[in-house]
Order: C-alpha cells, then sequence, then structure tokens
C-alpha cells in the first residue's frame, strides 16, 4: 500500500501534539511532587509518538481504549486538558466527575473510553465496540493500546483470537516499553517481537519504531485500512520507552543508566522537531510560539481546576445504577 | 521487644516460614528485584534466590493455577496479589480449582494468596475494593485479615502451615501506619479465632481490619460520654469464630456491626443472621450496621471519605442505639 502522504499542516499538529503530551506530563509531575494531586500516576513521557502517531489516523467516529497509562492517549484522542487536569484534582468538571482519577481518564464522546487500569482488560472491550461497529454498519475502528506486559495475561489471547476469527475492525497496538512495572520484558517472553504472536491467531502482526511518528502514523494508516475494509484485525507493536519510573512511587532502579540515556537520545519528540527543522516545516521561532501557547493553556487549565468545585461528598451515591 | 510496622511484620512472618521450611516459595508480579509494589518480600530474592522468589508475568490466573499445582506436590506457595482488586482476573482457578479439590478427591492445597486491600488512599475504583466476601462465599477457602502487626505475622505463619489455601487481605492503609511489639521468635495466630481489643459493658462493635482501629478511637471517645464499647476484632471471616461473636453479645445486649467492606452481601449480614439465630433473646435493641454504601470505591477524597466508614459514623451510630 502506498504511503499516505503527510501535509505541513499535518505534521505541525502532530508535533504540537505531542509537545502537548509532554509538556502535561512535565507539569503534572510537579503538581504531585507538590502534593497537589491525590492518589497515584503512571507517567508516559518518551511515548508520545506512539499516542499522536496512532491518534492522528483516526477517524472522529473511530474509539480508542487506554491502560493505566493514559495521559498521552487521552491528549492524542483530544480530550481536553483542561477535563484532564479537573480529573487529576479530582474536581467535579474533571472527565470522570473526580470519581475515576488518572488510571480512569477518558471520554467516549471524544473517542475515547475511559481507560482500564486492569492489565489487558481493554482488548475484549475493543473487539467488543468492534463488534457493535460492524452489527451497526458505521465505518470505524478501534485502536485498542495495551503494554507489552498486557500480552501475557489470559484475556489478550481470547480477545485478540475472538476479534480475528470474526475479522473485528480493530487494531491492537502494543506500546513496548520494554518494561511492566519493574520486569524486563525478556524475562516473561520467549518471543522477540509481541507482534510475532499475530501468528497464532492468522492475523498481520507488524513491530515498527514506536518513537518516530510518521512511522507509528503510516503502519496505524494501513492496519486501519485493513480494519475498515473489514479485513480484520491487525497486532501493530511500537517500540519505545518510558522515561519515568513505572508509577509515581518507582525510581526505576531495575533500569541501567545508560539504557535509559540510550532511550533519550531517541527521544520522539526531539526527533521530530530537528526533521521538521530540517525539512523547514518548521521554523524556530514557531517552536517558541506553539510552546508558549501550550504552556498557557496548561497554565489555564490548572488554574481552573483548582477552581472547580470538588465533588459534592453525597455523589458518592449517584450513577451506581443505569436508568 | 522489637517494634514493627505491619508491612515488616507481614515479611518477617514469611521471611521466618522461609526459613523453617525449604517448601515455601513466593511467586507473583515484581515480587524479587522489585520486593513488591508495597515492598512486603523486599531483600528475599537476596536470602532465597531466585527458585524461591518467582517474579511471573502479569498473568494472575497461571499465577493461581500455577500454585494450586504446585501445591498438590507439597509446596507451600505464598502468591501475592499487586493490588487484591487484580485477585479477580484469577477468580476461577482460586472459586473452581483451588476450593474445591480437597472436597473432590482428598488432595490437599496448602497455598496462601495475599496481597493489599482497602482504600483511604485515593486509589480509585480498581485499587481500593474489599472484595473478602468473594471468597467468604467460597467453601473450602480461608479467609484472613490482620488488624494489627502482632497479627499480621502470626496470622501468615499460620495461614502459611495450614492444609487450605487461604486469602489473606493485608490493608494497606495500614502497612506503614501502624506498630507494634512484635516478638522475633516463632509464635502463631490461630485462625477462625477472634480476638477482644477492648472489653466494655453497653455495645458490641464487631470488625475487623482497618476498622478496629475506627472502632477503638470511637470507643475512646464514647467513654468519655459515658458509653461503654467493646470491640471484637474477627481477624478471620472464613471460618469466623462465632463463639467469641455470641460471647460479646450476649454481655453487651446491643450490638454494631462495623466494616468497610459495602452493605449488602457484607459480612454484616452474615453476623446478623447468626445473632439473630442464636442470640436472639439477648438482644436489648435492632442489629445496627455500620458499613460503607453499596457503591464502587470513588476516587476523590470528598466522595472517598463520604464511602468510608469512620469514628464520627459509628459514634453516632452507638449513640443512638445506647439510647435506644
Ligand atoms: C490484572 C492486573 N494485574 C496487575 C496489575 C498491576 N500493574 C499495573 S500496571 C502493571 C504493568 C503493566 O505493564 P505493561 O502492560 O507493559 O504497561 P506499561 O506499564 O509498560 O505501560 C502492573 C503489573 C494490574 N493493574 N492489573
Amino acid at each position: 500500500m502506498a504511503e499516505a502522504k503527510l501535509t505541513p499542516e499535518q505534521k505541525l499538529a502532530m508535533y504540537h501534539r505531542m509537545l502537548l503530551c509532554r509538556m502535561f506530563e512535565e507539569r503534572v509531575y510537579f503538581l504531585f511532587l507538590e502534593g497537589r494531586l491525590p492518589g497515584t500516576i503512571h507517567q508516559s513521557q518518551g511515548q508520545e509518538a506512539s499516542a499522536v502517531g496512532i491518534c492522528s489516523a483516526l477517524d472522529a467516529g473511530d474509539m480508542i481504549t487506554s491502560t493505566h497509562r493514559p495521559h498521552s492517549h487521552a491528549i492524542a484522542r483530544g480530550v481536553s486538558a483542561r477535563s484532564l487536569m479537573a480529573e487529576l484534582f479530582a474536581k467535579e468538571t474533571g472527565c470522570c466527575r473526580g470519581k475515576g482519577g488518572s488510571m480512569h481518564v477518558g471520554d467516549a464522546g471524544a473517542g475515547m473510553l475511559p481507560a482500564i487500569a486492569i492489565v489487558g482488560g481493554g482488548l475484549p472491550l475493543a473487539a467488543g465496540y468492534a463488534l457493535a461497529f460492524r452489527y451497526l454498519k458505521q465505518p470505524n475502528i478501534v485502536a485498542c493500546f495495551f503494554g507489552e506486559g498486557a500480552a501475557n495475561i489470559g484475556v489478550f489471547h481470547e480477545a485478540v483470537n475472538m476479534a480475528a476469527i470474526w475479522n473485528l475492525p480493530v487494531v491492537f497496538v502494543c506500546e513496548n516499553n520494554k518494561y511492566a512495572a519493574s520486569t524486563a520484558v525478556e524475562k516473561v517472553m520467549r518471543v522477540k517481537h509481541v507482534s510475532e504472536r499475530a501468528a497464532a491467531y492468522g492475523i498481520p502482526g507488524e513491530t515498527v519504531d514506536g518513537n518516530d511518528v510518521e512511522v507509528v502514523y503510516q503502519a496505524m494508516v494501513k492496519a486501519g485500512s485493513r480494519a475498515r475494509a473489514g479485513d480484520g484485525p491487525t497486532l501493530l507493536e511500537l517500540e519505545t520507552y518510558r522515561f519515568a519510573g513505572h508509577s509515581r512511587s518507582d525510581p526505576g532502579h531495575y533500569r541501567k543508566p545508560e539504557e535509559v540515556a540510550a532511550w533519550k537520545e531517541r527521544d520522539p519528540i526531539a526527533r521530530y522537531e530537528a526533521r521538521l527543522l530540517a525539512e523547514k516545516v518548521l521554523e524556530p521561532s514557531e517552536m517558541t510560539k506553539i510552546r508558549a501557547s501550550i504552556e498557557l493553556e496548561l497554565e489555564t487549565a490548572i488554574a481552573q481546576a483548582e477552581q472547580d468545585p470538588s465533588p459534592k461528598p453525597e455523589d458518592c451515591l449517584t450513577d451506581v445504577f443505569a436508568s | 521487644m522489637p517494634v514493627l510496622t505491619y508491612v515488616e511484620a507481614i515479611r518477617q512472618g514469611i521471611w521466618e516460614e522461609m526459613e523453617r521450611d525449604p517448601s515455601v516459595f513466593v511467586i507473583g508480579e515484581d515480587v524479587a528485584e522489585y520486593g513488591g509494589a508495597f515492598k512486603v518480600t523486599d531483600g528475599m530474592l537476596e536470602r532465597f534466590g531466585r527458585d524461591r522468589v518467582i517474579d511471573t508475568p502479569i498473568s494472575e490466573s497461571a499465577i493461581v493455577g500455577a500454585a494450586t499445582g504446585a501445591a498438590l506436590m507439597g509446596m507451600r506457595p505464598v502468591v501475592e496479589m499487586q493490588f487484591m482488586d487484580f485477585i479477580a482476573c484469577g477468580f476461577d482457578q482460586i472459586v473452581n480449582m483451588a476450593a474445591k479439590i480437597h472436597y473432590r478427591w482428598g488432595a490437599k492445597v496448602p497455598m496462601v494468596i495475599r496481597g493489599p486491600s482497602g482504600a483511604g488512599v485515593h486509589g480509585g475504583p480498581y485499587h481500593s475494593q474489599s472484595n473478602e466476601m468473594w471468597f467468604v462465599h467460597t467453601p473450602g477457602l480461608k479467609v484472613v485479615i490482620p488488624s494489627t502487626a502482632y497479627d499480621a505475622k502470626g496470622l501468615i505463619k499460620a495461614s502459611i502451615r495450614d492444609e487450605n489455601p487461604v486469602i489473606f487481605y493485608e490493608h494497606k492503609f495500614l502497612y506503614r501506619r501502624i506498630k507494634d511489639e512484635v516478638p522475633d521468635e516463632d509464635y502463631l495466630v490461630p485462625l477462625g479465632r477472634a480476638a477482644v481489643r477492648r472489653e466494655g459493658a453497653d455495645i458490641a462493635v464487631i470488625t475487623y481490619g482497618a476498622m478496629v482501629w475506627t472502632a477503638l478511637e470511637a470507643a475512646a471517645e464514647l467513654e468519655k460520654e459515658g458509653v461503654s464499647l467493646e470491640v471484637v476484632d474477627l481477624r478471620s471471616l472464613l471460618p469466623y469464630d462465632e463463639a467469641a461473636v455470641l460471647a460479646s453479645v450476649r454481655k453487651c445486649g446491643k450490638v454494631i456491626l462495623l466494616h468497610e467492606d459495602t452493605r449488602t452481601g457484607g459480612m454484616a449480614g452474615e453476623l446478623a443472621a447468626l445473632i439473630g439465630e442464636r442470640a436472639f433473646d439477648d438482644l436489648d435493641g435492632p442489629i445496627i450496621r455500620v458499613t460503607a454504601p453499596d457503591t464502587p470505591v470513588p476516587f476523590a477524597p470528598p466522595l472517598e471519605e463520604y464511602f468510608l466508614p469512620n469514628a464520627q459514623k459509628l459514634m453516632a451510630a452507638a449513640r443512638k442505639l445506647a439510647a435506644y
């Protein structure tokens, strides 16, 4: 299949989104350190190209599912920084009205099912969502994000097989960041690539550079077209790395500093920035402007979230049943 | 006597059993180098080596099932769930395999599945549940929930030595918040036996886990108002100490059943039925429940505070009951 041609506007938009993801996470990191946010967080610095590359290849009516590490997925999908920030601040205006917190963010209306922090939990939901798309004759697809760690939970097998036998319009997007919490992937998997497992389900599997946003985008366009055409799922593996620890309390001592440094050399944002500057798609003055506008957006989101009302205590009792 | 936190006491209990019995091993996610998400198994890899401190893939069903299989061969696996919420992913292997093997063919499954449960740390709906009743309703399992560091050590050791699958709940709020004197030596706290934490005359408060501390706080306050609470810590929910429950109810004539778990189908319902059947004539007032409401555990601090029982809520209920 021919590669989709990216316009300068699209490239800039992807750059902007990745930067928003990064700067959002950096602000959140400090807000946590300052004790201004309750609970815990799992951050995604370093994985922006995967979130943005995938989501840039989706249509408005498509859906993503996400994990315990959802901030960049949400931003890439277009969930507003404001509603995300408000959720992290546990406010009524948050995207889960303060009931979920960091690991539950999302907005079905914006094309992201609220994130699922039970490892692997999103895969069967993605299959089911895709089943309904086809049932309703909607031309949409589901992009299902999960970590390589999730490829070892039983429900991965059940969901991918089911999607495969029914040719469901879903793309299983494995963000292989090499570690599940402290556990290195080679300790828990015999195959070199998660994508090799696709063979077991009779579907295409592909491993690509998850730190190159255009590569991710092209891979998703290909897998997405296949899914939209009714040819079934793809297992797409994105090789990437998380720069931060697993969660707020994890200093990440199980990783060698040289390894972290080597991956930082492949920072998806710095790489793309350099490329866009070389291609003259991006001007240095433009960069400063983009950064300033993101800073303003985040500043506003934080200020608003802080002022927003907390949920009323008795709201604990609402929403248990649908009516 | 050494003073240990709850988490240190659990670690020491497992450690001693591993020293004592080579068939005891630890298995779970991130338990080796990392020492577990809450550091319960910290240092065990260095002392006991990789064969006995086993990191797994994220595969709760196979972790529990493999432990069950090994237990059938006489091993004594101690399985860690990173959070007890995720035990749901291993449910079938627990309730259909481990729990029913002895009844089906007489083989023993000496295994412990342990991990953190409970709310109070803003963990949200997937990292805060008290799901002990899923297993209390499963004959063949034992269910244990310590409230003190002393008991945590004695109960984990007794659970490891037990010949049955034991589901061992550790309240994450208590891990580093409470300390007790914990003897350096080998001792057991028997399963199925409650403890009276505070003697009282007017109202028996039957509870377990972190709520024991809530009950003690309320009891200290209410004493100033002339209301005397007796606090009974169940320690084991399956089997549970019927005699201790009935004795306290008979002594006080009034009873409050307190737990962090949600209301409908909670342990309080079971206790109320027992009391109604066996101590009806001793009651001087209605049986009262103080529990969480029937909702998932919410994230936002004001919602979570509303959700959780606390000393104020217990005191309000106790004052009303005392005046009955
Ligand atoms: C069923 C289940 N087991 C364990 C956990 C605890 N846990 C949360 S994230 C995580 C590691 C996940 O690794 P991976 O899927 O590779 O995603 P990553 O964290 O690398 O983004 C674990 C073990 C969980 N949330 N759900």
